[in-house]
Parts: C-alpha cells; structure tokens; sequence
C-alpha cells in the first residue's frame, strides 16, 4: 500500500492532558507526525488539532479509530477526501547582503511573503500557504543560505457548508 | 443571608465523604488496598463505611483482587491506594486489566493540588504513568468534580470495550467541601459505545454464514464480557459451526459440545488449528486477532473466503487481519440479530473432518507412573466437574490448565491474557473468591509466578478466604526453560528456582507448606500421582482458610502442541518427547 500524507482534523476538549493523550497515542503506536497544530475552536471548551500524518490507508484507518477512541475526543475528520484549505505560516530567517538583497526581495514579492525584519545580514520573511507553496519558496531561498525555519504546522479547513 | 449560608453550609460535604457516598451509590460493596498518607482523609470515613475494605499486603495485589473480582462476577471492580508508590505499585494490575479489556476503576490519593509539579514527598504523575494503560483517567482538582468524575469513571470501565479506569484525587480536594450532587445520567458526548450492531452487516454475515460449507467461529473475551454464552451455544448447535476460543473465552462454550474446539494458536490443541487453516469462514466474535492467537499473520486461515469480525471495539476490527464482514457492536445484540437471519444447516463433512482430526491430533501427555503437571490439572477438572472457578498464574501451569481444565461456564476459567501477569492469579483467585463466596476457588500456579505475590497469604488468612492454590512445582521458570530448551539449545540461564523439596541436591527455597503454614494457611505435599485425588479431596474439605498444595511434577516437561513464535499455525509441534 501506499504512504501517503493524511490531513487529520480532530476536535477535542479543551482541556489538561489531552494534547498528551493524543501524543501518547501516537507515539505508543508508532504512528509518525509530520505536523500536529492546536488552537481553540470558536467554542472555548473546544479545540482542534490538525495532525499530519503519515501512512497507508491500514494505518490512516487506524489512527482514525484510535483517535476516536479517545474519551476527550468528539469528532475526527480525515480531509483528503473532501475539499479543503491547507495553510501553514513559515518564519525564515535568510542570509542577505546589499548585492543579493534585492533579488531575495523580487521572490518575497512573486510568492506575496512580508518581510517582517530587516537587518544587516539578514532578512526575516513571513509567509502562509500549503505544503508546495512554502517548499518551493525555502528551495528558491536555499542557494542565499537559510539560518532557520519556524513553522506553525498545517491547520485545514473544510470548503463550503 | 447568613442564615442562607449556614442552611447551605450543613449540606456540603468533604470530599471524602462524596467518595464514599458516590461509592455507595454506584452499588459497591468491596474495595482493595493499603492506606497511606495521601488517602487518610478518605480511610477516615470508610471507617463508617458499609463497603467491606480488604487491606493487602502489596498494592498490585489489591489491583489484581479487584480485576478477579470483576471477572468472577462482571461488575465492575475497585481498588485504592496512596500517592506515589502506592500509586505506581497499582500499575502492573492496570496494565494487566487494560490488555483483558476488565471494569476496574482504581483510586489514587496524590500530594495537595498546590505541590503538584513540586516533586513532592510521595509524588507521582500517575495520570501521566497509567495514560497508556487506561481506558481513561483523571486527575480531580476540584471537589465540585468528584462525584460527576466518580460516576463517569464507573460508566466509562464498564460500558463499551470496558477497561480500567483512574481517578486520581489530591489530598486538598478529599478535605475540600461542597454540595453532594449525583448525576442521575452520565451524558459524555464524545463518548457513545455502539451496542446494536448494523442490520445490512448482520444480513450480509448471516448470508456468508448460509452459504458456507467449513465455518468456524473463533471466540474472545468479548463474548464474556457481554454474557452472551447462550446466544453462542444457540448460534453453534443451530449451524453445527465447530467454535475455538482464545484463552480468555474458554468455559463460554462447553468444552463436552462435540463441536468445541478448545483453545487455538500457540498453545492450542492441534484441531483447533487445522479447522482455522482449513475452514472457508472465520467468524471471530469478541476476539481480536493476537498473534499468540493467529500465528503468522500471513498464512492465517488462507483458504477462508471471508473473515467476518463482531467486535465492540471499532479499532480492533482489521487491525491485525483485515476483515470483509467487519460488524460493530456488542456481541450478545448482534448475535440475538444474527440468529433470525441464519438457517440451520447440518455441516456432516465438515464436522466428520473435525471428528478425525480430534482424533488422529489429541491433546495427550506421557500416562506413566510420574506425577505430570497435566495429570493434576485433569484431576482437578474432574473432581470439580469444571465447576470450581479456575484462576491460573502465567506460564506452562496455565497453559497446562487451558488445555486440561474444562470449565463448565463463562467465567469458571480467569486467567492473565494479554499482559501474561506472572503474580496474577493467587490476588486474582482470591478477588474471585470475595465475589463468588459459595463457589469453589483454585488456583493453579507454578512455584515462580506464586512467589510474585504470595505475601497476599496474609490477606487471605486473616480474612479467612477459602482459596486452594494448587502449585505446579518444577522448581523452574518452566516457560522460559521450555524456549532455552526448544530455541537455545538447553543452555538454561536463570530459569532454575530451586524450589524442589524432595531432591536432597536442590535447596527447597521456599518450602511452600512451611510458608503457608506460617501464614497461618493449610500445606500439603505431593509427589506421587496416586495422591493426587486424595489429597485434593481433603483439601477441598476445609473452610475458611487458604490451602496451598505443593505438587513436585516432572521438571522438564514441555507444553505441547506448540506453534513457534512468529511461525504460521501450520508449522505446529505435535510432541517432541
């Protein structure tokens, strides 16, 4: 079977010791995340996460029904098979000089990033969007030299209803 | 106003005080455990308490009780202990009621909420620690939540998969005071167990079941879970379907039926696996697919059609072995609906083909003048008639006991599964025993696993607990000796316990009737095989104390059939000898 990336969205209480559970669950298991992000629903009790996760169709079943099967757990939806948005925020702190400055900014402009600091050496770029989008850019950036990269991790919303 | 908050005042109660009454509200009748100082404020009023408290020696010990408790009886079974170790000695009795899928819920004292983070004297994350190995756990930091989490946590254990349940409870929230406020109805909205299964998964299982020709149904624990014995029986005799069962289902199927297959898999008798290996339908009804219990995953059932799966747990279905007729729910409903959908069919071919196989692959064992361990176990079958509740310890012995012992009914036979708990069954046996005062308890151990727990004599003597423990001694950790013997070419590392009495070259430590009777317990000793009935006989007459008898079988003697780990159910080992 095939590996694959599954967008997961789970809606949980907000509450102590389920972030633990959740990573608990998938560390027992052996399940790999490649992302996981939480936040507070538009109901304060709840939160969703958004976890990344990597597998087969056996495994993503799995983590479906184990997720579930979590008390603190209300509902898991699985995105890959509905229309959905995919965003992350990516901060990248890049290596810049006079000579190479304006180049890095004609790419922050195509890729509608914001520069967010301005130093000497260095530049700070801001930028939100899926998976190809924020590889694209840090591939477009690399020959600058990256000094580091800080992801907030996918969040996913369902289009529509 | 004041007056108003005085009327208020007179109605709140310590939390201690809600502990008790919520557990008198839930019904319970007995608890497990050691006393210390993060649980005093609650000790204090089980003083005053109806509920009968049982102090063990050794908190696993309490954690174990409470699970053969549950077991002997299917309510759910409780257990207390303190903070920190009190708390962490409870874990292996979790774990192991976790792996059995067995309604416990355990109670743990914890340091005051503002020294918890502070490593405290006696601090533990026990939340943090038994996270993996409950079916869920709390920590109360607030009095107001006690009685609602008291509730829940029952209702959670029980309904659904059961499974442990924690709750743990500083010791500022057990002085705390509040209102007493029981919820009438627990109402978790994350939370909704599917009982009923899907009637066009049921139509479809019963059409494969009518058109099958060499069906088997492979029973687990779940079919004792939810008492659904009879509707198996029905189901069987109406289909004539030849029925094996995991370790934890034996007794739910009459192990006389003509269609009982015994336990499958690694240690299973040899028809049961051949049926597995040639059958065109396994229907697995409570069981979840173990690779003690299929062998090789790969070559499991390979001429079966269809592997139909009833199970109420959604996460163990197509788990290890994908299954096309998967049905969620619990296996007494789906059985009852199961039933009006299926036609009586005579299956003569196929159950001349079980015929044979029982008969050319007995279970059977050297019938010479020594005293083997499966002898014991046989006598034990028949003076009892698989009346008594068996509760076995882990290794050979248990094995022996699962192939040799035919418990009558659903809940005759309790044993440690999925943790394979080497000190489980003499705490378990004596937790039965509390349950079920009129039945007859014994428990079969081996010399290693007894000693993993045989402070719980004190226990059971000074709450005069009639519990026959029958040792298999070999003076071995015989299991392990069996795998050096078969896989490591007999080099015998740290497997021998020198608890033989009658070899003068062996060192007889402990001497188990010594110990007993020092434990203010009865001892007996037997070596030879006449003895066997007599001694048992006598035995079983007396009352109100445990009874241990040291039987010294043949120290070399292997369990068999055996399927090798990771092997595939058809590369059994008849015999070696």
């Amino acid at each position: 079977m095939n590996e694959r990336k599954h967008t997961i969205s789970a809606l949980v209480y907000n509450k102590s010791g389920v972030l633990a559970r959740i990573s608990t669950l998938f560390a027992a298991r052996g399940y790999n995340i490649d992302s996981l992000a939480v936040g507070e629903t538009e109901n304060p009790e709840i939160s969703r996460m958004t976890i990344i996760v990597r597998g087969d169709e056996k495994i993503l079943e799995q983590v479906e029904k184990q997720l579930n099967k979590l008390i603190d757990v209300i509902k898991v939806y699985e995105y890959s098979k509905t229309e959905h948005i995919e965003r992350d925020l990516m901060l990248i702190k890049v290596s810049a000089n006079k000579n190479n400055r304006s180049e890095i900014i004609e790419i922050v402009e195509v890729f509608r990033a914001d520069i967010v600091d301005f130093y000497h050496d260095s530049l700070i770029i801001e930028i939100t969007g899926d998976e190809d989008k924020l590889t694209a850019f840090i591939n477009l950036l690399k020959p600058y030299g990256i000094k580091e990269v800080v992801r907030t991790g996918i969040v996913a919303i369902a289009r529509g209803k | 106003m004041s007056m108003e908050k005085n009327d208020k005042s007179l109605n709140e109660l310590t939390g201690s005080e809600i502990f008790v009454k919520s557990l008198e509200m839930e019904g319970v009748e007995i608890m497990f455990g050691i006393p210390g100082g993060q649980v005093l404020p609650i000790f204090d009023k089980l003083y005053d308490s109806k509920i009968r408290f049982i102090l063990t020696r050794h908190e696993q010990g309490a954690a174990h009780m409470a699970e053969g408790y549950a077991r002997a009886t299917g309510k759910v079974g409780v257990c207390l202990s303190t903070s920190g170790p009190g708390a962490t000695n409870l874990v292996t009795g979790i774990a192991n009621a976790y792996m059995d899928s067995i309604p416990i819920v355990a109670f743990t004292g914890q340091v005051p909420t503002h020294l918890i983070g502070n490593d405290a004297f006696q601090e533990a994350d026990i939340t943090g620690i038994t996270r993996p190995v409950t079916k869920h756990n709390y920590l109360v930091k607030d009095v107001k939540d006690l009685a609602r989490t008291i509730r829940e946590a029952f209702y959670i254990a029980k309904t659904g998969r059961p499974g442990p349940v924690l709750v743990d409870i500083p010791s500022d929230v057990q002085r705390a005071k509040t209102e007493f406020i029981w919820p009438q109805e627990v109402e978790i909205i994350s939370y909704k167990p599917s009982y009923k299964g899907h009637p066009g998964q049921i139509k479809k299982l019963a059409q494969v079941i009518n058109e099958s020709n060499q069906p088997v149904l492979y029973v687990g624990g779940g079919v004792v879970s939810s008492n659904a014995s009879d509707e198996l029986i029905e189901l069987a005799t109406k289909c004539n379907i030849p029925v094996t069962t995991t370790l934890m289902a034996l007794g739910s199927f009459p192990p006389e039926n003509e269609l009982s297959l015994g336990m499958l898999g690694m240690h299973g008798s040899a028809y049961a696996n051949k049926a597995i290996q040639q059958a065109d339908l396994v229907i697995s009804l409570g069981a979840r697919f173990d690779d003690r219990c299929t062998g090789k995953l790969s070559a499991f059932a390979p001429k079966a059609k269809h592997i139909a799966h009833v199970d109420i747990d959604p996460t163990s279905i197509s788990k290890n072995i994908v299954a096309d007729i998967p049905v969620v729910g619990d296996c007494k409903l789906v059985l009852q609906d199961l039933l009006k959908e299926v036609k009586p069919k005579k299956h003569t071919e196929w159950l001349n083909q079980i015929k044979k196989l029982k008969e050319e692959f007995p279970l059977k064992y050297s019938n010479d003048d020594k005293l083997r361990p499966q002898f014991v176990v046989e006598e034990i079958s028949r003076l009892t008639r698989g009346e008594a509740i068996v509760v076995t310890e882990v290794g050979q012995h248990q094995m022996w006991s699962a192939q040799f012992y035919k418990p009558a009914r659903a809940r005759k036979f309790i044993s440690s599964g999925g943790l394979g708990t080497m000190g489980f069954g003499f705490p378990a046996g004596i937790g039965a025993k509390f349950g079920k005062q009129k039945e007859k308890v014994i428990v079969i151990a081996g010399d290693g696993s007894f000693q993993m727990n045989i402070q719980e004599l004190a226990t059971a003597s000074i709450n005069k607990v009639n519990v026959i423990v029958c040792i298999l001694n070999n003076s071995f950790l015989g299991m392990v000796r069996q795998w050096q013997q078969l896989f490591y070419n007999k080099r015998y590392s740290q497997v021998q316990l020198c608890s033989h009495s009658h070899d003068p070259k062996k060192c007889p430590i402990p001497d188990f009737v010594k110990i007993t009777q020092a434990y203010g317990g009865e001892g007996f000793r037997v070596t030879e095989k006449n003895e066997v009935a007599s001694v048992l006989k006598e035995a079983f007459k007396i009352k109100n104390k445990p009874v241990v008898i040291d039987f010294i079988v043949e120290d070399e003697e292997n369990v068999f059939p055996m399927v090798p780990a990771g092997a595939s159910l058809d590369e059994i080992m008849i015999n070696l000898a």
